[in-house]
């Protein structure tokens, strides 16, 4: 009797997950060369930023809807962050997870009056309670107003990790910015989040086949605000303050112009569009407010001219989908 | 006595105007943006920065040219909403058609731009703008002391925002705005000029805009962040009256501004918040805002 053996498939993977592959490890690639070759405070604030980026992007990219206000669960994150790292005195991933924690509750709140309106009103919505809560940060005695919470402690990461050593700090920067990456990467590609992009398609649709619209609507916004506040606290850690510039209504619109540069609806887009965007803001910093005018330029441009963003418009010219 | 502690009456008085003043821009510019949404279906994210330049324009007509007020009344909107007209026909026909959101992001580059811009010039801050001789001093109304500039804002906003609605609602002209934001092919087949009329629409909202800043100057000074700082207030207000009807963010806007003086009075520290928590009680109670009509969408 003779085993009969199947030929081993020339390909084991298919396009798109071999796509998906070489952009995933070009990033990885880049995450270990980055503070090699440029300063390691600069990348790991990158980090947080381009998490930042990727968290607005499943909005706005999959479920189609334009949060113009996501600077408060940044920013909000933030501020616990560094209130309970420096005044509770815990460690930072525990600081952390108070940080993510007030972002999720906050998106509960907000996301869950917000989704009763759709498209435009529901951008303005989200604008008006980013202001709500940028008034509240200027007011609430705990963030300091206009000093912000200054001199965040590192500390010791698990209890034993020390965060102010730059390389260790790095690593574990790292590590939270791929977690979170992973989360948005598992979400999207879940069930889940295929019904996420029938809502963004056709939402009546999506109604008619029976699925409750505004659960799904508010979990996503609930899972995106967690993850803008996770970024938000590791922020604090890394640049050991917190303050209102990552409230304000500035930080709304430069993630959503990371967004649309980078391609919205891509995977990495969000994360090209920060790496651009923050280090024009770093390099052109002598410039003053033409950086503004740059970024509304670009705004423009993008609207007008290129729609898919970068990654959206290079991933079209080489036939890849990433 | 109240809430443990003593409000004057010149104090509450004072208040109120202020509310009133500023009802009266959140009024001109939420009414502004709900023509353009109307006509457009764009949410005019450079609203605040046309508020801005209106006001810069007034300045620049009386130190460059010499133009008084009254002058800088007439002339700066129409300048302004020249200008709004302009972009109309370059930038945004490009994108008629597509999601609303579109809109959205490009006239929220356009504020970054235009704004971006001043400040490179004017820096922070603030420039100051006289107030025109006949309407300096002020006058005894019995129970307190009117300044007559700020009484002549309260009135002229007013005057402006009937004669819009009446336009809009009660004329020839606004009944083919209003076919026409019903059904754009319909009324062109009828031979009106629709794309002129989308860009005489947008460049009147801008202009209204622009108005606003001029009337706002002598009071807040010139700065190129005054239109940022109100634009989220006027979403608010736009949201909390929805977009339906004109009459109805000219309402809202003015009662929202009596309710931030009254509570500047009773609970400063919320008074900046307080037009956002109405925005969320509304949005539990009546999603689609209190005068408009149908869902949101």
């Amino acid at each position: 009797m003779s085993v009969k053996i199947l030929p081993v498939p020339a390909t084991r993977f298919t396009r798109e997950e071999r796509d998906a592959g070489v952009a995933f490890l070009v990033m990885l690639a880049l995450i270990v060369v980055g503070p090699f070759v440029a300063y390691p405070f600069f990348v790991m604030q990158m980090l947080c930023i381009a998490l930042f980026a990727c968290a607005f992007n499943l909005l706005i990219g999959y479920v189609g809807l334009l949060s113009f206000g996501h600077a408060m669960f940044l920013g909000m994150a933030s501020y616990v962050g560094a209130h309970a790292a420096k005044v509770w005195g815990l460690e930072p991933e525990l600081a952390i997870l108070c940080g993510v924690a007030s972002a999720a509750a906050l998106g509960l709140v907000t996301g869950a009056l917000a989704i009763r309106s759709q498209g435009i009103y529901f951008a303005m919505i989200t604008v008006a309670f980013s202001q709500m809560i940028y008034f509240f940060c200027v007011e609430a005695p705990f963030t300091h107003g206009e000093d912000g919470i200054q001199s965040v402690p590192q500390g010791f990461a698990f209890g034993l990790i020390d965060l102010s050593k730059p390389s260790l700090l790095y690593v574990f920067v790292a590590a939270i910015f791929l977690v979170g990456f992973f989360v948005v990467y598992r979400t999207i590609n879940s069930p889940f989040g295929e019904i996420l992009k029938a809502i963004r398609e056709n939402e009546p649709r999506a109604i008619s086949l029976g699925y409750r619209v505004a659960r799904y609507k508010l979990a996503a916004f609930v899972l995106s605000a967690s993850l803008a506040g996770l970024a938000g606290a590791t922020k604090a850690i890394v640049v050991q303050n917190a303050s209102l510039t990552d409230v304000s209504f500035s930080t709304s619109g430069e993630v959503v112009l990371m967004t649309l540069l980078g391609g919205m609806g891509t995977l990495y887009g969000p994360v090209v569009g920060a790496i651009v965007v923050v280090s024009m803001e770093n390099y052109l910093a002598q410039f003053g407010q033409w950086v503004t005018v740059i970024q509304g330029a670009i705004f423009v441009a993008c609207v007008l001219l290129f729609r898919r963003g970068i990654v959206g418009e290079i991933g079209k010219a080489i036939g890849w989908s990433i | 006595m109240f809430l443990g502690h003593a409000i004057s009456m010149p104090q509450l008085y004072g208040q109120l105007l202020i509310g009133l003043i500023n009802g009266s821009f959140y009024a001109l510019l939420s009414l502004g943006l709900a023509v353009i949404f109307g006509m457009l279906n764009i949410v005019n994210f450079a609203h605040g920065a046309f508020y801005m330049v209106g006001a810069f324009a007034a300045y620049f007509l009386l130190h460059l040219a010499g133009v008084n007020y009254w002058g800088a009344l007439v002339l700066a909107p129409l300048i302004v909403g020249a200008i709004g007209a302009i972009m109309e026909r370059t930038l945004l026909k490009r994108i008629a058609g597509l999601d609303h959101l579109y809109g959205l992001l490009l006239t929220f580059g356009l504020a970054l731009v235009i704004q971006g811009l001043f400040q490179n010039y004017f820096g922070a801050s603030g420039l100051p703008y006289p107030i025109p001789p006949e309407l300096q001093g002020a006058r005894n109304l019995g129970f307190m002391f009117l300044p007559n500039y700020r009484g002549w804002v309260i009135v002229f906003s007013a005057v402006v925002c009937f004669a819009t609605w009446f336009l809009i609602e009660k004329t020839r002209l606004g009944a083919y705005l209003r076919a026409a934001t019903e059904n754009p092919t319909l009324v062109r087949a009828f031979g009106i000029n629709v794309p002129l009329m989308i860009t005489l629409t947008y460049g009147f909202g801008v202009a209204l805009a622009a108005l606003a800043g001029v009337l706002a100057a002598p009071i807040n000074q010139v700065r190129p962040g005054m239109g940022a700082d109100i634009i989220a207030v006027v979403f608010a207000v736009v949201v909390i009256g929805g977009m339906g009807s004109i009459l109805g963010s000219i309402l809202t806007g003015f009662a929202l501004g009596v309710i931030e003086g009254l509570t500047k009075v009773f609970y400063p520290e919320a008074s900046n918040t307080v037009v956002f928590v109405i925005m969320a009680i509304v949005l539990l109670i009546r999603p689609s805002g209190l005068f408009g009509r149908g869902r949101l969408t």
